[in-house]
């Protein structure tokens, strides 16, 4: 069962900005951070690693689990001067992304929230939305409108 | 039996540079990128990603250009690149019916709830060389319409709510793992969809059709093929919480099987069901229609001696990997096993021609 986020979930934020941060190309999420132009003081607590993750369904979309195949994922920590830690879980093998996204998870605690979610999530959200879009607007027009042909009389 | 035979090494050191050398091509022609393999090559991709059960497209591509194009040799790289992987854990599994998709069609109803949408299909074309493709790559844009936002539940949904299908109890049990524990039979249903998702698709679209054909008929009808992104969750214990670590593109098939119903059970339809990595229908229908035949056992049916109904003979047999690399294996140096032989030959020859004189001068 996936753990849906409900509006009364206290994590909702943060699992909003991590999937995000997540999902996010490597090269966006890099351009954007680095337009920040922040250099906080940390430590790195765990080196960026690259590892797999088996991906499960279920079978006949709804009954018991079953392993589909892994898919690559980078995580690394990091702890800011003032103690807030942020991990990084990010899709693939960028160990930049992973670091980059650990240390604006761990921002995303401090008063530096505003600056990274206008400067950092907000662009990367409507990006996502944008490619969403698109593809949306493309699948909606190869939807088919049947229409019955009147065979008989009357 | 093998022996350590030595003396090759210029030979394969100067086969290798040749290979690298004929992997290039002429070098008067622009050399392919990753990336254009990513992009412009994405069903083979697809399939290397699936049977290499790893999804990373960029990985995939790379595997692509390194065997120049033997899908074969590059799911090969991808599941020994696999195995040098930490495993940080297992997914929640993904919801499927939460999918953006991009591709959805149902043979069963026409007017399914969330309509209709083929997306970027071959079907329907007429399956002509197009040699404006080797002339230039200038596309037109696709068109575009306002997704009106429908939902799109599955539609196997509709015939669970009235009971006519049977039911797919949900557990949240770990399922076992073949690239952690060998192989063992009988096997369980996770153990039969892991193995056929990273199955060879040749073999897999062979045996489906095999069913087809009347060897264990069991008359599938697709009720529904999806196909697009779904977001992957997994539980971060530091985090505390589960996060979407990521978002993959799947193609699902589900079928409806006919059912005649059993002691226990009404007469209702039954299921078969497929997921692949990527874009994969050809393959994502067939390991539904051998999922089918395979279930024979849980369904009270008769072993009709068919060939996709014996466990044995299907998931043994569809791994590409394996089978490669035993098929291949008979060209390496068997010398000694040779000579054996041919002196067993030669010593049955002698002992004929001594027992049988007679004929040996009547020929």
């Amino acid at each position: 069962m996936n753990m849906m986020s409900g509006p009364d979930d206290p994590n909702r934020a943060r699992k909003e900005w991590l999937g995000l941060l997540a999902k996010s190309p490597a090269a966006d999420v890099a351009r954007l951070w680095a337009a920040l132009d922040l250099t906080p003081a940390h430590d790195v607590l765990r080196t960026p690693e690259i590892g797999g993750v088996m991906v499960r369904g279920r079978a006949g979309a709804v009954g018991a689990a079953f392993n589909l195949g892994e898919m690559t994922l980078t995580r690394a920590s990091v702890r800011l001067a003032c103690g807030t830690v942020g991990h990084g879980y990010v899709q693939g093998r960028d160990r930049e992304h992973a670091v980059q996204v650990a240390l604006l998870d761990a921002l995303m605690q401090t008063a530096a929230a505003g600056r990274i979610e206008a400067g950092v999530l907000a662009p990367l959200r409507a990006a996502m939305a944008g490619r969403k879009r698109s593809r949306a607007a493309k699948s909606a027009a190869t939807k088919v409108e049947f229409f019955t042909m009147v065979r008989g009389e009357d | 039996m093998y022996v350590a035979v030595k003396g090759g090494e210029r030979a394969i050191d100067n086969a290798h540079a040749w290979l690298a050398e004929e992997r290039r091509g002429d070098c008067a022609v622009a050399e392919l990128s990753v990336a254009q393999i990513r992009e412009q090559l994405t069903l083979a991709v697809n399939r290397v990603m699936a049977e290499g059960s790893l999804y990373d497209p960029d990985l995939a591509a790379l595997a692509i250009k390194q065997a120049r194009g033997d899908l074969i040799e590059a799911i090969f790289l991808i599941r020994a690149y696999r195995t040098t992987l930490p495993r940080f854990g297992g997914s929640i599994p993904i919801e499927t019916g939460e999918m953006t998709c991009e591709r959805r069609v149902s043979a069963t109803f026409k007017d399914a709830p969330g309509g209709q949408v083929l997306g970027p299909t071959f079907d329907y074309t007429h399956r002509l060389l197009d040699f404006k493709l080797a002339a230039d790559g200038a596309v037109d844009a696709a068109s575009e319409a306002d997704p009106d936002g429908t939902a799109t539940p599955h539609i196997m949904s509709f015939l669970d709510r009235e009971d006519l299908i049977q039911s797919e109890p949900q557990t949240d049990e770990t399922p076992a793992d073949l690239t952690r524990t060998p192989l063992e039979l009988p096997a369980s249903r996770a153990l039969r969809l892991q193995s056929l998702t990273r199955g060879d698709e040749g073999f897999i679209l062979g045996m489906a059709y095999s069913t087809q054909r009347g060897y264990a008929r069991n008359h599938a009808f697709v009720a529904e093929l999806r196909i697009g992104a779904v977001a992957v969750e997994m539980d971060i214990p530091e985090i505390g919480f589960a996060i979407e670590i990521g978002e993959i593109c799947v193609t699902e098939c589900e079928t409806v099987n006919q059912f005649q119903g059993s002691k226990t059970e009404p007469p209702q339809f039954t299921r078969g069901y497929g997921l692949v990595f990527g874009m994969s229908e050809r393959k994502a229908i067939s390991m539904a229609l051998v999922d089918r035949a395979l279930r024979w056992k849980e369904l009270g049916e008769d072993n009709l001696g068919a060939p996709a109904q014996d466990e044995e003979f299907v998931l043994y047999h569809s791994d590409n990997i394996q089978a490669t690399g035993f098929l291949e294996h008979i060209k390496l140096p068997h010398y000694v096993d040779f000579q054996s032989e041919l002196e067993l030959v030669r010593k049955l020859r002698r002992e004929a021609v001594e027992t049988y004189p007679m004929q040996e001068a009547a020929e």
